[in-house]
This record gives structure tokens, sequence and C-alpha cells, in this order.
């Protein structure tokens, strides 16, 4: 998949300076801003929004029908509810009258097109499991997910790249076998594994933070900045375990593209200037390692808005991941139909981004 | 390890001394790498990429290095700049100091003074400069030149190798091979050097190229009294522009004298199979092609005696057991080869007293005076 991204922009020649943004992320690109090249520019974002649309419309509809042939329904598990009691109608009666309610009764792909109609108008209905709508409940708890996931990110781009270079630069050395057997513990230890074992040190035995939520038992007490405060010192151990589990593959593909780069002919000629070693790394090297690494990072930037599914649930943190993960559980159709559309829109968009960055970067892309 | 190795390497050689008519004396030089194999990259052999090269280049002349394919050619040039940071034996005695001894920030001022210009003007440009930057930054770093002067600078040495003012901003993909050699060029001599290694420099280009790039060289040698080591396979190149040749085999300078000496009368069998490969223009003309048997033995694991011998013609008994001496048998002109222990040659052994420390390379010193 990343292959052919890459390959689609190269073939893509014309993605030039078009956008003030180059000037403004690029030194070096005070010419060549040719109405002809912006069209094309214009030609292409247009061409892949266009595809990504079509794309969309069967992601959502593939979803639903997933959704719809789920074993867990919240119209059974309601009608069961309600049947139990003392003197109500029979589980048949109930489940008749909650899928007119909900609007269940129709067939898989009219009621795709009803619910497809009402979310182009913006319309996603109400959460079933929530009971408010699906759009007030994903803007109550997508706060904390992005706050958690952007300093995770930050965190992960000023650990992993700087120990991406050191390992490259003493490449087979010690310093580079710790760090890449660190990175590797870090890619293969489990979510749910390395969150326990935080918990058992950090919470259990040293006391120093709580099990789970995001406020403590005081919160409501605390003035406002105490309050900040509270969410930070909540959100300590899940932002450890975001990081440690995924600085470990952003700093090896950074200590391979290093690598890589280190051995080209340029960094020869680069030495042979006479340029210091600290020269050669960070302004020949480094700008060269910058295109796959900046794909990698624009790629991820849509993440920040879909959660942290496992790490939020293990720490009760209502971020989206958590709250969407009750929604699925509980078969809440409308939230889980918003959330994963929401993150198909978000993946197309990655890609989109990470293309458009790509050009920013690099010169041979943006000026044909 | 390295280390012993090196030791190992350097033993029997003779230390030489500073002649100041020489910008660079180099004197049994050896590069190996270490082949690295197992589980504990171990070294399990040196592959001898460099085995004993000794040569001297005068002020402002023009040396031709040729040999084929994997005779290590590059690696003296790359090994003669230090841009491997260690060598295996040997002396590389640039302006009379050896390279090998510097600190890094002395290395860093000489790197002005000793240039390359590389083979593949396609990869050896950073693509993510500007070409004015590639050019400029090093003459910056160095400072060089003041921050008033240092575009017109830039723009005189662009102009010199060939280039517009305009192409400054541009980037190294926007141009064509032959402009991008040139960008090579300018980026070498924008720091002023003394001594340019020319790696291949017109290899990678076409034929009509070639002519001008040669002659661009030519021209800037004269304006600048540069001194060059020309690396490369092409013998009528090496003929045009150099004054020197030194023509190796797998790791040795099997052959070194004047360009003429040479060309009209080469003496090792391994030059003469190589020089009767240079096509003639001229279709009655019957050319005596020497084909050598057999491939380019392993740098890794060479052959005892005379490297050559598993291919050579006139290969004898003791070819294959002695390593053979270099003897001068003309003035200036050197040969390694068992099939002139017989001649008489030069001898200066006589005029030496103390016979242990006779290497080729004195004599080499004193016959290079007579001649010129």
């Amino acid at each position: 998949m990343r292959r052919r991204t890459i390959r689609s922009v190269i073939t893509f020649k014309n993605a030039s300076g078009g956008s003030p943004a180059f000037l403004l992320f690029y030194p070096f690109s005070g010419k060549s801003y040719l109405a002809p090249e912006e069209v094309s520019v214009r030609k292409y974002i247009l061409k892949r929004v266009l595809i990504s649309i079509v794309i969309l419309f069967f992601v959502a509809l593939i979803i639903y029908i997933l959704m719809r042939c789920l074993p867990t329904s919240y119209l059974e598990s309601i009608a069961q509810q309600k049947s139990s009691q003392p003197g109500a109608k029979s589980y048949e009666e109930w489940m008749e009258q909650l899928k007119s309610t909900y609007g269940m009764d129709k067939g898989i792909i009219s009621g795709f097109f009803t619910w497809l109609g009402k979310a182009l108008t913006g319309n996603f209905g109400d959460s079933w499991k929530f009971t408010v709508p699906v759009v007030d409940k994903f803007k109550s708890v997508i706060g904390v997910s992005f706050v958690m996931g952007f300093i995770s990110l930050i965190l992960e781009i000023v650990i992993a790249i700087p120990l991406g270079i050191l390992a490259a630069m003493k490449q087979n050395s010690k310093t580079d076998y710790t760090i890449s057997v660190i990175a590797l513990a870090g890619i293969s230890l489990p979510t749910f594994f390395f969150a326990s074992l935080l918990k058992l040190v950090f919470s259990v035995k040293l006391e120093w933070f709580d099990l789970f939520g995001l406020v403590g038992r005081n919160h409501a007490h605390l003035d406002a900045f105490g309050k900040i405060l509270d969410m930070g010192h909540h959100l300590v151990l899940p932002i450890v375990t975001l990081v440690v589990i995924s600085f470990g593959s952003l700093m090896r593909y950074t200590r391979t593209n290093m690598l890589e780069v280190m051995n080209s002919d340029y960094i020869r000629t680069a030495r042979a200037k006479g340029l210091s070693e600290r020269k050669v790394i960070y302004h020949h090297a480094f700008r060269n390692t910058l295109i796959p690494i900046v794909t990698i990072i624009g790629g991820s930037l849509p993440g920040l808005f879909s959660g942290a599914l496992i790490t939020e649930t293990l720490y009760s943190v209502e971020g989206i991941g958590y709250v969407s993960y009750q929604a699925m559980t509980a078969g809440d159709i409308p939230f889980s139909m918003f959330y994963m559309t929401f993150l198909a829109v978000l993946t197309l968009a990655g890609n989109l981004i990470a293309d458009i960055l790509y050009a920013v970067v690099d010169p041979r892309v943006r000026i044909a | 390890m390295a280390d012993k190795h090196s030791v190992e390497a350097s033993r029997g050689i003779t230390p030489i001394e500073y002649d100041p008519q020489y910008i660079l004396m180099v004197n049994s030089l050896k590069k190996h790498f270490p082949i690295k194999g197992g589980m504990i990259s171990k070294t399990v052999g040196w592959v001898r990429a460099v085995d004993g090269v000794t040569f001297n280049l005068k002020r402002g002349t023009t040396m031709g290095l040729v040999g084929e394919s994997g005779c290590g050619k590059t690696t003296v040039g790359r090994t003669i700049l230090r841009l491997y940071p260690t060598k295996t034996a040997g002396q590389v005695l640039f302006n009379g100091e050896e390279i090998f001894d510097k600190s890094p920030k002395e290395m860093r001022d000489l790197r002005t003074k000793m240039q390359i210009i590389f083979q593949d003007p396609f990869s050896s440009l950073s693509p993510r400069l500007p070409v004015g930057e590639i050019i400029g930054e090093a003459v910056r770093e160095h400072k060089l030149v003041s921050d008033d002067e240092y575009n017109d600078y830039i723009d005189d040495i662009m102009d010199k190798c060939g280039l517009q003012p305009f192409h400054k901003d541009r980037y190294p993909h926007e141009f064509s091979g032959g402009q991008r050699q040139r960008i090579c060029i300018a980026r070498a001599l924008a720091l002023n050097p003394e001594f340019v290694v020319c790696d291949e420099p017109v290899s990678a280009l076409d034929v009509s190229i070639q002519a001008q790039i040669i002659n661009l060289l030519s021209d800037l040698q004269k304006q600048f009294k540069l001194t060059f080591l020309f690396i490369s396979h092409d013998l009528s190149v090496v003929e045009h522009i150099s004054d020197t040749v030194g023509v190796m085999y797998l790791g040795n300078l099997v052959e070194y004298g004047s360009t003429e000496d040479i060309f009209r009368n080469p003496l090792h069998p391994y030059t003469k199979a190589l020089f009767s490969a240079i096509p003639v223009p001229d279709p009655t003309y019957k050319m005596n092609r020497i084909v050598l048997e057999g491939s380019i033995p392993s740098p890794a694991n060479p052959p005892s005696g005379c490297k050559f011998h598993t291919r050579c013609a006139n290969c004898m008994e003791c070819c294959k057991t002695e390593v053979p001496e270099q003897k001068e048998i003309e003035p200036g002109h050197f040969v390694v080869c068992h099939l002139y222990d017989g001649e008489k040659g030069i001898s200066h052994e006589e005029k030496v007293p103390a016979a242990e420390e006779i290497t080729a390379e004195p004599a080499s010193e004193k016959a290079a005076e007579k001649n010129d």
C-alpha cells in the first residue's frame, strides 16, 4: 500500500508549488509557481477526492451490512428485558414494536440507504445506548482522545527520530543493539499486558497513579487549574502505554532510512567537501530521510481523532475509543456506523495528506 | 583485530622522505576491507582491494590510473583522500604530511586542498539541495571568501564551468548528465583545491559530452594550476589528458611511466594485453589482440607470487612463487615483472650503499628529476 502511494505521487510529476503552504514549509522554494502546474495540482486532488467518495460509499455499505448481521442485537436484549417483566407483552410482540420504533423493520439495503440519506444531511440519529444524538456524544468524548493522541504522537516523534538517527550512526554497536532491542520489545508487547504491568507497578505497588478513570474522586472540589492537573495526572499511564508500544516502528523506520541515505554517494560528496560530521548528518542525510518519515507521520495525523480503543478501554478513559467499544458491544448501530465511517474518512484523508506532504518535502515531485 | 592485520601488512615497508617537487607521494599503500561472516560478525578474511601501490605525483601534472573493473583504481583514489577512515598500511604524503595522522579538524581544513569528482553525477549530488547550495555550502563552511563576495564567487566558478547563474536555484534532477558533471566539477573547484582526484568523471556520460568535459578539465587545470589523478578505464581519454600513466592489476601498480613511454613501449604483459584492445579507427588495420584467458582472480584470495601469473602468456616458474620487484627500465618507466629480471635497466643500487634501504621510491625520484 505504501509503495503504491509513493509511486502514484511520482508519476504525478507536476505536484508543484502551487499552494502557499510550500512557501511556509520549504525555505528553498522561491520559484516556479506556474499556472499550469497549479491546475494539475487541483485536478489531481479533485480526482483523489472523487475516488475517495466512491471508496467511502462501499466502506459504509459493508460496515452497515456487517453491523446488521452481528449476533449482538441491541433490540433483542431490550425485548428480552421488557418481556421478562411481570405482565408484559411477549418477546415477539416487543420485538415487532421495537423494530418499527428503531426503523429496523426494513431490509438491510433499504435500511442502508435510509441511513445514508439522513447521514448526507448531517443527521446521524440518536445513539441507542447513550440516548443522546450521536454527534453530541462524539463531541463530548473526542477532546480527551485527541489530547492523548496528540501528546503521545509528539513524544513518539521526539523519542523515536533521535534514537533512530543515533542507532544508525552507531550501526552494529552496543548502543544500536540496545535501542533496537528496546524498540522491538515495545512493538512486541501486547497493549493489555503492558498496561496491566504499568498498573501493577505504578498504581498498586507504588500508588503513584489511580488504577483507571480520567478524574480523581475529589475532582469536583478542585479549581480550574487543579482540574486540568488532575486529568493530566490520570493521563500519564495511558500516554506512556501509547508511546512505548508505538515508538518502536517509527524508530526502526528512521534507522533503516538513515542507513540507506548514509551509504549513498552524495553523503560521500558531503564528506569530501570537508563538512563537519554534524552538518553531514543533519543537513544532508536527515533532509533526505525526511520524506518517508513525513509520509508516515502525515499518514498518522488523522489517527489522532480515532482514539485508542484498547488503551482507553483498559484505563477506562472516556475517549472516543472506549465509547465506541461500549457502543459496539451493545450493538448500537447508529453510533458504530458513525464512528466507523468517520474512521474511513480519516484513513482516506490520511493518505491524501501524506501524498501532499510528500510533494512539499521533495523538490523532485514539486517541480517537474 | 584490524590493528593486528594492519601491523602485519605494514611489515617490510620502508618509509620515504618528502621531496618538495611532488604534491602527493604514495608509498606501498594498502587498503584491505574485512569480510565479515559467522554469527558474531567476526572477520573471516580480507579483500585486498589495494595491495601495495607506490607512485609520486608532480605539481601541475596529470596522472592517469588505468586498469580493468575491480582492480582497485577507485579505492586508491578514495584512500589517498582519506574518504575511508583508515588505511591498512603504507604512506600517503600530501605536501609532505601524512594525511592519516591528521586530526578530524585538520582533515576538514585539508579537504579544501584535495578534492574529488565522482564517477556518477546522478547519485553524487544531494537531490534535496539546490545547485547553488551544493556548490557554495563548503565555501561558506570553510569561510573561503567574505560574505559580500560570496555570490560573485559562486557565479564566477559556475561561469568557468559552463553553468549559468540562474541555475543556482534549480535542483540536480533538472539537469542533464553533462550539466550535472559540470556541477560536480564546479563543486570541487569552488574550494580552490591544489589536487583533484577525477574518479572516472566521464564514464557515465555519452561520448559527445565526454570530450566537452575532458576539455573543460584541461582548461581548468591550466587556469587553476591543478594536479589531477585521473582514474579511468578509457585508454584514449587517459592518453589524451595524462602526463604519466599507472596501470593497475588486482590492487597492484604493474607499470608506471610517462604517457609517451607507456603507450610507445608497454613492457608488462598485462599492459600489452590492455593496450592491444584499443580500437584503431582504420578498417584495413589488422589488430593483434592479446586475449587474456580467464577472469580477474578474487582480491580476497589473490594468486601467489606475481598476481598476474594465472593469466600471463609469458608465465615462468618463478612467477608462481616469487613476488616481482619494481624495476626502472627506462628513466621514469617502472615495471613490476620477472621478465625484466635479467635486464640491467637503470639501477641506482651502486650509488646507494645501504642495500636494505633500497626501494623503488628513491630511485623513482631521481629518475624523474633526470627525466624532466
